[in-house]
């Protein structure tokens, strides 16, 4: 991850997995996960997070380790995964100030 | 101006590695995902450390792009094919900057390099090296480009168009939601701007939507008055980019502009009006 990203104030590109957790701080409405086929992580692939009426919010794409992760808003949100060949995966997500949702995506 | 003027697909981007005169450009903020795999024979920019002054808030100037496309290989007579990660936010930018510069053959890769991997095509490792050239820009193009006061002077009188997602206009978030939401300016829109998120412009595998659903969403759905002109903004310009693409370049607006200070410099300046929630 870059610098900037890791920073995460100069500019506005989604690093892969999202940014870490340790450019985090504590208060943020933070979803997170790691999607996986057949045990494996994916790590060619994209996870967005849609509010209501499938109105996109955000987007990273994987990292190494199939990891995204997002900083919401507090409220219910969408999780849509996709992956080449088609794959495609969706949660509803819970997200609040101060707690971490967990979302394990298998595709 | 047309959409094929402007805009190629990945088979035509296939069709075309190594050949001369075409030089493919990947562009990010984060440049790993290139040195982890890129379309053959793409070279990189990157978004920060080559696009943008080092001290200034601003973007390298005459001599600095000159010295960049000289160094990178690129001649001012070839084809510039540019694509990128965050749905081509950063090539979209670096499209509006090139054109700024007044390279006449620049395209983009429609889908940039999301669809290209959600289609499995190649990718390689191999980094290219190309012989240093001698590129001459031209004078910045300041029809394409908006400036502070030229926004604050737009308000009740252009269409102002935010770019952001609804949660960054109406003041709820300062920031895209997958980064940190810690900044200091103030939040809310520039009064009068319709909101108009980039990613409505843009198709889930990021290739932008058909010329008559952008007419649609621009004019129809969010009210622009298309015989007006036209500032697009976003938080730092990239998202904008996008935007300024899709009304200047696939639907052939003669007057759009980007505000690339966007909300990172208006949401910090003193005195000026700002609007919360809704648009009014």
């Amino acid at each position: 991850m870059s610098e900037a990203s890791a920073a995460g104030r100069d500019g506005c590109g989604a690093p892969a997995g999202g940014v870490s957790a340790s450019a985090a701080t504590d208060g943020q409405a933070v979803v997170e996960g790691r999607v996986s086929r057949g045990g494996a992580p994916v790590a060619t692939g994209y996870a967005r997070l849609l509010g209501t009426g499938d109105e996109f919010v955000a987007e990273v794409p994987l990292g190494d380790d199939g990891g995204f992760r997002f900083f919401a808003a507090p409220g219910s949100w969408t999780l849509r995964v996709l992956a080449p060949g088609g794959l495609r995966a969706e949660r509803s997500v819970e997200a609040d100030y101060g707690r971490v949702t967990k979302v394990n995506v298998a595709l | 101006m047309s959409r094929s003027d402007v805009l190629v697909d990945a088979d035509w981007v296939e069709a075309h590695i190594g050949e001369p005169g075409v030089v493919i450009v990947e562009v990010d903020e984060d440049t790993s995902a290139y040195d982890k795999g890129h379309i053959p024979t793409a070279i990189k920019l990157d978004w920060k450390k080559d696009l943008q002054d080092p001290v200034r808030r601003d973007f390298v100037d005459k001599t600095g792009f000159e010295a960049l496309l000289s160094e990178r290989g690129i001649s001012d007579d070839d084809t510039v094919v540019l694509y990128g990660g965050n749905n081509n936010w950063f090539a979209a930018y670096a499209y509006w900057y090139f054109r700024l510069y007044g390279h006449d053959k620049v395209l983009l890769l429609d889908g940039g390099r999301k669809k290209w991997e959600l289609d499995s095509r190649e990718l390689s490792t191999d980094v290219p090296r190309r012989p240093r050239t001698s590129y001459a820009a031209r004078e910045q193009d300041a029809s394409l480009r908006a400036l502070r006061d030229e926004v604050i002077g737009a308000i009740g009188k252009r269409n102002l168009v935010d770019v952001r997602s609804p949660d960054e206009f109406t003041g709820r978030l300062l920031a895209p939601a997958h980064l940190p939401q810690e900044q200091a300016q103030r939040a809310g829109h520039i009064p009068t701007a319709r909101n108009v998120p980039w990613s409505k412009a843009a198709n889930e595998d990021g290739t932008f939507r058909s010329d008559d659903e952008l007419r649609a969403l621009y004019e129809g759905e969010a009210g622009l008055d298309f015989a007006k002109d036209t500032i697009a903004y976003c938080r730092i310009g990239e998202r904008s980019a996008h935007t300024w693409f899709v009304l200047h370049e696939l639907l052939g607006l003669p007057n759009v502009k980007n505000y690339d200070g966007s909300w990172t410099e208006y949401g910090s300046l003193v005195g000026v009006p700002i609007e919360l929630g809704e648009a009014r």
